[in-house]
């Protein structure tokens, strides 16, 4: 018996660091070509470190082709919808875990619309309301859009959340005077701790990275985000790899620590979250 | 006193849904039927109330071209492959991670790089991976493996450039798969596990009798969830093939769709292929929202 769950161990390890290898090599690959010399970019065999390795990539990506402002822009695009789709998505799963209306499970069903249209499919539409909206080359209409795309699984998360906090919590704030507003504030919230935190994983990473809509609606190069500035970087600039990777190493950075920081939350988040069935 | 109750919270709830409905009024649903509106039209962006009614002309169109269902097949094989990939891959690697063996933590913030990394930069990654000249893909094959003699031009062929757009996907989306399962696999009571090994049943048993059944509402979210994106998938296709070369072979759905758009700026055949998509990937859905309703019934 213990012999035969000590050698189930073994392979396990085994499969589990043939797996890691492959995760790993296209990372490697590309933290390798950051610090390779432009003339090394398609130099076979690969080495395990370029010799010599520079910084160049690093300093040329950065300093051209507006890369800080890209960043800048990306900056308020992810922070501002995720901050505003926390605040929106909560202010909904609160209505529909906490308060008693009519139509209630209809419109939460409609909400729910949201997640089974994807993104992509409403750009045409979206994109002639952004014109009407005077939105088109507008960061805000990155971030109204953005707020939309993630309210109705955000909501779904964060009503889940709520309904699993006891119901005499509020109560007894609820003959106390309190409104529902205090309620809101003052116990869901702080008592939703790691749900919010899923929810500010899932809408920073959405906004950060997004591509598609941002293509279309930005058309003005002071405005366009780090993913439309790295693409095209890509396409303008074929061969140099070397600095696309660098210029991707850094806008990777806020990701990373995001998810350093949120780790802990993520996976004890998606399973106070229902989505276990 | 409870229906004095609910009398007083229809305006808190009001205030509480009234931003988020707005907003999904205006950049959802609007849209949602604007979008048909616009399918049936041949569309004039400028002036809009110049537009020609066609019917069902630019469905019909798309339907008996070429293009088009070359990009419907690209769209499902790609679909097929990568969602059963990554669900078994990602129960394989959930099932190794849920035991109490060292460096846990570590396999999972490490399988789970690729998920946070963002689709532009993976798609640009594997486009340079399998470059024709000197990727690395290439000299694997050619020099350490050799299993070819000379260099294969993925990204020039209809058919091989879906190579790489599968297989980062894949890569990509392991990770978040294995979480997910992981999830569901810490969910199931130790007890029964423990419950079945004592009566001498097996851990390929237990697997079969006790994990798998007890994940049947986990095992759904993922195929609904995947499925959903496989059939969306956009920017692998746009970065790694430049949206369909070479010779519109490689479009996925939503890459011709949005060269139709933008392109060409033929809404309303852009409207039709993506109203063909939603309503296909609506249907999908709710056939998939009942099997999940009915065993668990929670």
């Amino acid at each position: 018996m213990k012999r035969s769950r000590w050698s189930f161990n073994l392979i396990s390890y085994i499969i589990l660091l043939l797996g890691l290898g492959l995760v790993a090599i296209p990372i490697w690959y590309m933290v390798s070509t950051a610090f390779k010399p432009q003339t090394m970019i398609f130099e076979m065999p690969p080495k395990l470190w370029p010799m010599p390795s520079t910084l160049n990539n690093f300093i040329k990506a950065l300093t051209t082709d507006r890369f800080g402002l890209y960043f800048w822009n990306s900056t308020k695009v992810a922070l501002t919808s995720t901050v505003l789709t926390v605040l929106i998505s909560s202010l909904l799963a609160f209505a529909f875990a906490k308060l008693k209306f009519p139509g209630k499970e209809p419109l939460f069903y409609i909400l729910l619309l949201g997640m089974m249209v994807p993104p992509v499919m409403l750009i045409i539409p979206q994109f002639i309301v952004a014109h009407w909206l005077s939105l088109y080359n507008n960061l805000w209409g990155l971030i109204l859009v953005y707020i939309t795309m993630n309210i109705s699984m955000q909501t779904f998360l964060l009503r889940g959340v709520f309904e699993d906090i006891p119901r005499e919590l509020e109560e007894a704030a609820f003959i106390d005077g309190g409104s529902p507003l205090t309620i809101f504030w003052r116990i869901v919230l702080p008592l939703s701790g790691p749900g919010l935190a899923v929810v500010v994983i899932n809408s920073f990473l959405y906004s950060w990275e997004e591509y598609t809509w941002a293509n279309v609606n930005i058309g003005d190069s002071m405005r366009r985000t780090l993913p439309i500035g790295i693409a095209l970087f890509q396409s303008e600039h074929l061969t140099e790899w070397g600095q696309v990777f660098a210029a991707s190493l850094v806008a990777l950075v806020p990701v990373v620590i995001i998810f350093i920081v949120f780790q802990r939350y993520f996976v004890q988040g998606i399973s106070t979250t229902g989505i276990k069935g | 006193m409870l229906s004095n109750r609910t009398r007083s919270q229809i305006i808190p709830a009001i205030i509480f849904l009234l931003p988020g409905f707005a907003l999904f009024t205006v950049f959802f649903i609007g849209p949602l039927f604007y979008s048909l509106r616009i399918s049936f039209f041949k569309w004039n962006f400028a002036h809009p109330d110049l537009s020609v009614w066609v019917g069902f002309k630019n469905y019909a169109t798309q339907l008996r071209n070429p293009v088009f269902q070359r990009a419907v097949l690209n769209t499902t094989v790609y679909t097929i492959i990568t969602v059963s990939v990554k669900m078994v891959l990602g129960f394989l690697v959930a099932v190794l991670l849920n035991q109490k063996i060292r460096g846990r933590t570590g396999f999972r913030v490490a399988y789970y790089l690729p998920v946070i990394t963002s689709w532009v930069i993976v798609s640009l990654l594997f486009t340079y991976m399998f470059s024709g000249q000197a990727g690395l893909v290439n000299y694997v094959l050619k020099n350490i493996l050799h299993i070819l003699d000379h260099d294969i031009m993925w990204l020039a062929d209809g058919v091989l450039a879906l190579v790489p757009v599968i297989l980062v996907d894949i890569w990509k989306g392991v990770g978040w798969t294995a979480v997910i399962f992981l999830a569901g696999l810490q969910s199931i009571p130790m007890e029964l596990n423990e419950a079945a090994a004592v009566d001498g049943a097996s851990r390929l048993n237990q697997l079969r009798y006790i994990t798998i059944p007890m994940l049947r509402g986990t095992l759904v979210f993922l195929l609904v969830v995947l499925l959903l994106g496989g059939l969306n998938a956009f920017v692998p296709f746009q970065l790694i093939t430049h949206g369909g070369n070479p010779l519109d072979q490689t479009h996925s759905i939503l890459t011709l769709m949005v060269r139709a758009t933008f392109s060409r700026l033929d809404f309303g055949t852009g409207a039709a292929i993506s109203y063909m998509l939603t309503l296909f990937v609506f249907a999908l859905s709710l056939l998939q929202l009942k099997l999940l309703r009915k065993p668990t019934g929670e």
